[in-house]
């Protein structure tokens, strides 16, 4: 989100609570994310890449939904108008194809608008069949075949070489030069936050734990425009619970608009004064080999470390904020991270609704299975097994690359050091306790140490290759040089 | 919400419409109150002299000069205050040190070449001593725009660090009349430009160099200079890391050494007899004027002089053969009539040491042209 999209959603906000009738605020909500969707979504140099992409998070959607609703209830009037907006919105959009670029909410020239008609209408004719055909398998065989079509979409873009091939395949049907396909074209908006909501909701209606919800509540909070860009990653019962109150909001305006203001001004300034101050000191593949000291590298680590801090507790605000304008609480993400005494804490202040999630759908599944094994492995086994494989979910969650991997299994590492640490230390732990003096010593050199092997497995996270990576590693304590 | 927002989400009193409004307003008045506060105030200057270097930072070794910030971790600013205060030349003088002010444009300031390649690195590297023993040691106020009047903004700026010597070095480019208020440095600093002109009967047009106007000093006009100012102060971080302060290019373009049949210079059409008055000289006599009892030598740099297609017509990119030779004649009379110290070193390094200009020098060429210059040094 750019500083001009949040003063228009915050401006919007304005008139969404003056002037929108307290009954169309659900819609008003709707209709907006599934155009922040389109307005959001960066360029690409993929012809209509740009705009097939916004649909296909929309398509997936949809069909996540239709396989989400409990399958015995009718399709009702409510769902068929939402699917109405929907569609209206593409082809609205696809309408305004002639409008000059400064008016054009879309990032390049939209499609032709029968194409794009006519293109709907296959895709709609096609899943129609498809479901046909389907309606006979096994429900949860189902849900389980829209969680890895959403995996698979989500490895195709977190892989660099197969998101490039998968850029070379548009490219050919676009008529373009297959050889300047680049990871950069297949920016898809969202997807990363998008894929998670969905896969909690199928995963969920699995379990039985999904609520009834209908396409309008189910696409707002798949799509809710605040957290599109940046989360937080909601759960779908909370969302709705706040959704389902829009209408009652009308009285609290002054608090809603200080709090909410409040948070986006926070956000404005960690964002775009602290962390963009900090982009120029921090950490980048070109400086970790043109730093010429260790301190150097030290000082560029830090402000890499602080700039990631709050350029993305930033975005959280500004996306919290804007949500309170609008009526909706979003889940906090970050909780004073860098001041936690283990690493443990840590993971619970900093991303927490991604924590949350893994916690929720790989940890916690991974760890039963693990412990219903029979001969029974030892507990251990199995808390250092799912720390691991949880971890390593979270860094291939921010990209398919070693890098990403070795960042994950350094937390996972970390944590269950820390496990064995706090598990042997408990009775010390508790007569530190009776000492304030030396408690607060152990509290600072815990906040160091923790934050000190966080910003180290920042090095991971930051550089692009291997040999980067483990150069400026050495480099930190001295070697290498 | 959690706790570290309780100061937002639980009031005192319970937020209400009022109390929005009136944080509005409040917010509103002191935003243009601030504003002009800082118009007429205008602290610019002041907050230019506080900088990290020197203290956080180590100074940098040349004045800042940036067309890539993200890859050469520095800028362009125009603030003299700041850009002198992140320099080496601001720290307090030693007692030991014989300070020479080395003015110049790009060829000084060391285009495409690192710090440790600049002339003033290789002087400084020489460990040259003056006759009384003092340590001499070269302060590089070269800046990559070609007018003798930003060198003279420079060099008025620059007095109060108490040089010993002043090397000025130009070339023929720097004298056109048509250059020298064109740097931003020097349309960004009218006041003091103005001065100079007046002060030194500078036969260039004042009214090109406009007062700001009460908008244009408020915060809000002023936000290029106050971000400008923070960048440079956070490149200072980055630069004491990496040690690099340009974008050094993988390949560049050699400069050119085929010609057209053109024998123009700036405003000259075809070749003519060139008078004093076209030329800049004005300028320079202003500074060595401004130096006072400072001793100046006066330095035309070397160039990039062509072997190739029509180089009967023109020497390089810059000059034309007619134009620059009446230049030399015309230099090296005044100096001659003034008692200038100028040394004409203008075909003193071989073509092959030039790079993407006919006066950006190799590291080789500038260790020469350092060569040339010390023996000056050393004869002051």
């Amino acid at each position: 989100m750019t500083l001009a999209h949040i003063a228009a959603f915050s401006i919007g906000a304005l008139v969404y609570v003056t002037v929108v009738p307290a009954r169309w605020r659900g819609w008003t909500v709707l209709l907006l994310s599934v155009f922040a969707v389109f307005w959001l979504q960066p360029l690409s140099t993929v012809r209509n890449l740009d705009f097939m992409l916004p649909v296909g998070a929309l398509g997936l959607t949809v069909a996540a939904w239709w396989l989400t609703r409990p399958p015995d209830t009718a399709v009702s009037r409510d769902d068929r108008i939402t699917l109405g907006v929907v569609i209206a919105v593409v082809l609205g959009l696809a309408l305004l194809r002639d409008v000059r670029p400064e008016f054009r909410p879309t990032p390049s020239r939209p499609p032709d608008p029968l194409v794009v008609a006519l293109g709907l209408a296959l895709v709609g004719a096609v899943a129609l069949a498809v479901w046909k055909a389907l309606r006979l398998a096994r429900w949860r065989g189902l849900l389980a075949s829209g969680i890895a079509l959403i995996v698979v979409i989500f490895v195709l873009l977190k892989t660099e070489p197969l998101t490039i091939a998968t850029s070379a395949w548009f490219r050919l049907q676009a008529g373009q030069d297959t050889a300047l396909a680049a990871a950069a074209d297949f920016q898809w908006l969202g997807f990363s936050y998008i894929a998670f909501r969905l896969i909690h909701t199928l995963r969920d209606r699995q379990t039985g734990r999904l609520p009834a919800l209908s396409l309008r509540e189910f696409a707002s909070y798949t799509v809710f425009f605040p957290a599109l860009t940046a989360g937080p990653i909601d759960r779908a019962e909370r969302f709705v619970k706040d959704y389902r109150a829009l209408p009652e909001h009308t009285a609290q305006v002054a608090p809603r608009f200080v709090v909410g203001g409040g948070r986006i001004v926070v956000g404005l300034v960690k964002k775009f004064v602290i962390a963009d101050s900090l982009a120029l000191l921090s950490l980048n593949a070109a400086n970790a080999l043109e730093a010429n000291s260790t301190l150097g590298l030290w000082l560029l680590l830090y402000g890499f470390a602080f700039r990631l801090y709050f350029d993305f507790s930033g975005y959280t605000d500004i996306a919290i904020g804007i949500g309170i304008l609008y009526g909706v609480d979003l889940p906090e993400n970050f909780d004073r991270p860098y001041a936690r005494q283990n690493l443990t804490a840590f993971w619970q202040s900093w991303h927490i609704t991604l924590s949350q999630w893994v916690r929720f759908y790989v940890f916690s599944p991974l760890s039963r299975a693990l412990l219903q094994r029979k001969p029974k492995p030892s507990p251990l086994l199995v808390v250092v097994a799912a720390q691991l494989v949880t971890m390593l979910v979270i860094g291939l969650w921010h990209g398919v690359t070693w890098n990403f991997a070795l960042w994950g299994l350094w937390h996972g590492v970390g944590l269950f050091a820390h496990k064995l640490w706090s598990d042997s230390t408990r009775a010390w732990y508790q007569a530190l306790q009776q000492h304030p003096l030396r408690r607060r010593a152990w509290t600072v050199i815990g906040v160091l140490l923790t934050f000190h092997f966080v910003a180290l497995g920042w090095v991971w996270f930051a550089l692009p290759d291997w040999e980067t990576a483990r150069l400026t590693f050495a480099r930190l304590f001295g070697a290498g040089w | 919400m959690m706790a570290s927002w309780t100061w937002l989400t639980n009031p005192p009193a319970p937020y209400r419409g009022a109390f929005v409004v009136r944080v509005l307003l409040k917010a509103a008045l002191l935003f243009v109150l601030a504003n002009v506060l800082f118009a007429l105030a205008d602290p610019l200057p002041l907050l230019g002299r506080l900088s990290v270097y020197h203290t956080f930072v180590p100074p940098r070794v040349r004045l800042p000069y940036g067309e890539n910030p993200q890859e050469s971790y520095n800028l362009s600013l125009t603030s003299l205050d700041a850009m002198l205060a992140s320099h080496a030349v601001s720290a307090p003088k030693p007692s030991n040190e014989f300070r020479v002010l080395l003015l110049g444009d790009s060829s000084t300031w060391g285009f495409l070449l690192r710090p440790e390649n600049t002339v003033a690195a290789y002087l400084n590297a020489d460990e040259l001593r003056a006759p009384d023993g003092r340590r001499v040691r070269v302060y590089n106020l070269g800046y990559p725009e070609m007018s003798l009047m930003k060198d003279l903004l420079l060099l008025d700026a620059a007095m109060r660090f108490q040089p010993d010597l002043i090397v000025w070095v130009f070339t023929m480019e720097s004298f056109a009349r048509d250059n020298q208020l064109e740097p931003l440095v020097v349309r960004d600093n009218p006041a003091r430009a103005r001065e100079l002109i007046e002060t030194y009967e500078i036969v260039l047009d004042t009214s090109d160099l406009p007062d700001a106007t009460l908008w244009e000093r408020t915060l809000i006009g002023r936000r290029r200079e106050l971000a400008d100012w923070l960048r440079l102060q956070l490149y200072g971080f980055t630069w004491a890391a990496t040690g690099i302060d340009q974008q050094y290019p993988a390949s560049f373009e050699l400069r050119a050494s085929d010609f057209e049949d053109d024998a123009t210079w700036h405003t000259f059409d075809s070749p003519q007899t060139l008078t004093r008055d076209a030329l800049a000289f004005d300028v320079l006599a202003a500074g060595v004027e401004r130096a006072g009892d400072v001793p100046v030598i006066l330095v035309n740099e070397p160039m990039f002089i062509s072997g190739g297609r029509n180089s009967d017509v023109r020497y390089n990119f810059f000059y034309p053969r007619w134009a620059y030779d009446q230049y030399r004649t015309l230099l090296s009379e005044l100096a001659a009539e003034r008692g200038w110290r100028l040394i004409d070193l203008w075909d003193q390094i071989a073509p092959d040491e030039f790079t993407d200009s006919p006066v950006h020098l190799t590291p080789d060429g500038s260790r020469q042209l350092a060569d040339r210059i010390a023996l000056s040094i050393v004869g002051e």
